[in-house]
């Protein structure tokens, strides 16, 4: 076995450092999935089948209220509404547990050196095993309303990877702020609210009137729940520029991100 | 004693790769560690967005480290000494590569296992053995080779009927030497070794140490933080002594321990005649 060397210099990590200790500790990413998913429903009476019937039952109540108080236009509305409401409560979790778990981990940080995005990246892992199991009632849900499913499925990898980027680069730039100040996480999560409501997750998109469309070009949600949405509900493959859209919000958010974390996570030590 | 340079400038060259000889360990150049506290420990947003628009954000710095120089060779024990706040386990963070220095650079050759805290990365929700894996994972290793290890671990830790029950029904004894099992069967290059071994009993301890003696046969560098003196003593070749987050003192045990005992000796008594005056 060849002897690691390290060195610091004043020079600070770069992206692809972190992503390398990643690689190095992914024995680690996984532990901390297992017990992340372990130790949610450890005390509870349904265990795991809570994240099978949460989203079920906010569903459900939604579908009442908006179906009934609105009348939305959209055809078997409750797989609209629980596709995006699957794909929120991911991106809204992982990005508000990512920073979290770095804030609980200073125990851990200040005795034994770890990679600091790792934790990032557990809060993705652990949202996509959720995610992927949240998925079997939404197919419950989709046979039952009688959507139509084919080959456009084979797209939803695609889309899972492109808001698991997406979230990552979100909880990486949150959390390296959140290290620094407390209520970061806070005024994060009143944007959120704030975020979601802006999002067509519970209402179609021509809700607004032509001339204010653009409200959700701007957002990079948007892009990102039609990559996940369409191939379920209406099985189709999203339009190139949706997807590029998407492609392009992933990214930024990464680079952003990752740029952002490294910066400043060799001084968390200092104020953990 | 060492002479000491106040040098303020960050150094901008980078490490020649050639500079670490292969007999040494672990080489400090000019470590300085400083901690930046704002005045009123600002803690919210808002409260250092208010501030910063009154213009009132001062900070205090705080040296924990001043200019630390220092080469251990392979294979080398050193012991540190000094009073509570002289900047022992901040150096030994350097050491894990957990602080990076605010000024100058450390260089750490091999892999470094730190021995601190005993039990401080064990989630107390899961059971022994998934707190094993986890521990593991934390120093990189997959639960195929932990599950290779567990035997070991288990014999050493005496836990073997509660392995599968919750940590948080485990006694503090009981978490110490499970902790110091798993930290102690890596084949680490170097160890660092904070306060641990004052926890637990006798017969534990004795055990820790005749652990801790294998390894310094075998060739592993070791850094021992301990207010135990004759620990320090029966354990180390060298000592460091520092004060005030500087080095004080570098060399043999013999030497230094007396003067370090005698100046805390003094210490008391000053204080003991400024107290009754």
């Amino acid at each position: 076995m060849k002897t690691e060397i390290y060195r610091t210099t004043p020079v600070r990590r770069s992206f692809i450092d972190e992503v390398l200790s990643l690689v190095k500790y992914r024995y680690l990413i996984g532990e901390l999935i297992l017990r992340n998913i372990k130790t949610r429903y450890k005390r509870s009476i349904l265990g795991v089948a809570w994240t099978m019937v949460n989203p079920l039952l906010t569903m459900l109540v939604m579908t009442v209220v908006f179906s009934q108080l609105f009348a939305f236009d959209l055809p078997r509305y409750p797989v609209y509404l629980l596709t995006g409401l699957l794909l929120w409560n991911f991106f809204s979790e992982t990005t508000v547990s990512a920073t979290r778990n770095l804030i609980w981990s200073s125990k851990l940080l200040k005795r034994i050196y770890i990679p600091k995005s790792l934790f990032a990246t557990a809060a993705v892992g652990t949202g996509l095993v959720n995610l992927l199991i949240a998925l079997l009632p939404l197919g419950i849900i989709i046979l039952i309303t009688g959507s139509q499913v084919g080959f456009a499925l084979f797209f939803l990898p695609i889309a899972l990877l492109l808001i698991s980027l997406f979230s990552l680069g979100v909880g990486l730039a949150i959390s390296a702020q959140a290290v620094f100040f407390a209520d970061v996480v806070d005024m994060y999560q009143i944007i959120l609210v704030a975020w979601m409501y802006l999002t067509p997750i519970f209402y179609p998109q021509n809700i607004l009137p032509d001339k204010f469309q653009w409200i959700f070009y701007f957002n990079p949600m948007y892009y990102i729940l039609e990559c996940f949405r369409l191939p379920l509900y209406m099985n189709k493959i999203p339009e190139p520029q949706i997807i590029l859209g998407a492609v392009i919000s992933a990214s930024i958010a990464l680079f952003l991100g990752g740029f952002l974390f490294t910066r400043k996570s060799d001084d968390f030590a200092y104020y953990l | 004693m060492i002479l000491l340079i106040t040098s303020n400038s960050m150094t901008k060259t980078m490490i020649d790769k050639n500079q670490i000889s292969d007999d040494i360990a672990i080489h400090l150049e000019d470590v300085n560690i400083r901690y930046r506290m704002l005045q009123e420990r600002t803690t919210s947003l808002k409260e250092f967005a208010l501030n910063w628009i009154k213009g009132k954000n001062s900070y205090t710095h705080f040296w924990a480290l001043r200019d630390i120089t220092l080469k251990v060779e392979k294979g080398e024990s050193i012991g540190i000494i000094g009073d509570n706040g002289a900047g022992k386990s901040t150096l030994l963070r350097v050491i894990a590569r957990i602080l990076h220095p605010t000024i100058g650079h450390a260089n750490i050759c091999g892999n470094v296992t730190p021995i601190l805290e005993l039990g401080a990365l064990f989630d107390p929700e899961l059971t022994g053995r998934e707190n094993i894996y986890l521990n593991g994972a934390m120093f990189g290793f997959s639960r195929h080779t932990m599950n290779g290890k567990l035997d070991r671990l288990l014999d050493f830790a005496g836990i073997g009927d509660f392995m599968d029950s919750p940590l948080r029904i485990y006694s503090n004894g009981m978490v110490a030497r499970l902790a110091f099992a798993i930290a102690t069967d890596i084949d680490a290059d170097i160890i660092l070794v904070d306060e641990v071994l004052a926890v637990g009993d006798h017969n534990f301890r004795q055990k820790c140490i005749s652990r801790i003696e294998t390894f310094h046969d075998k060739g592993t560098t070791l850094v021992t933080v301990s207010h135990n003196l004759s620990l320090i003593q029966k354990l180390c070749s060298r000592v460091i002594w520092m004060e005030h987050g500087r080095i004080k003192a570098d060399g043999y045990p013999q030497e230094i321990i007396p003067v370090y005992e005698q100046s805390a000796t003094e210490a008391l008594f000053d204080k003991s005649q400024a107290d009754t005056t």
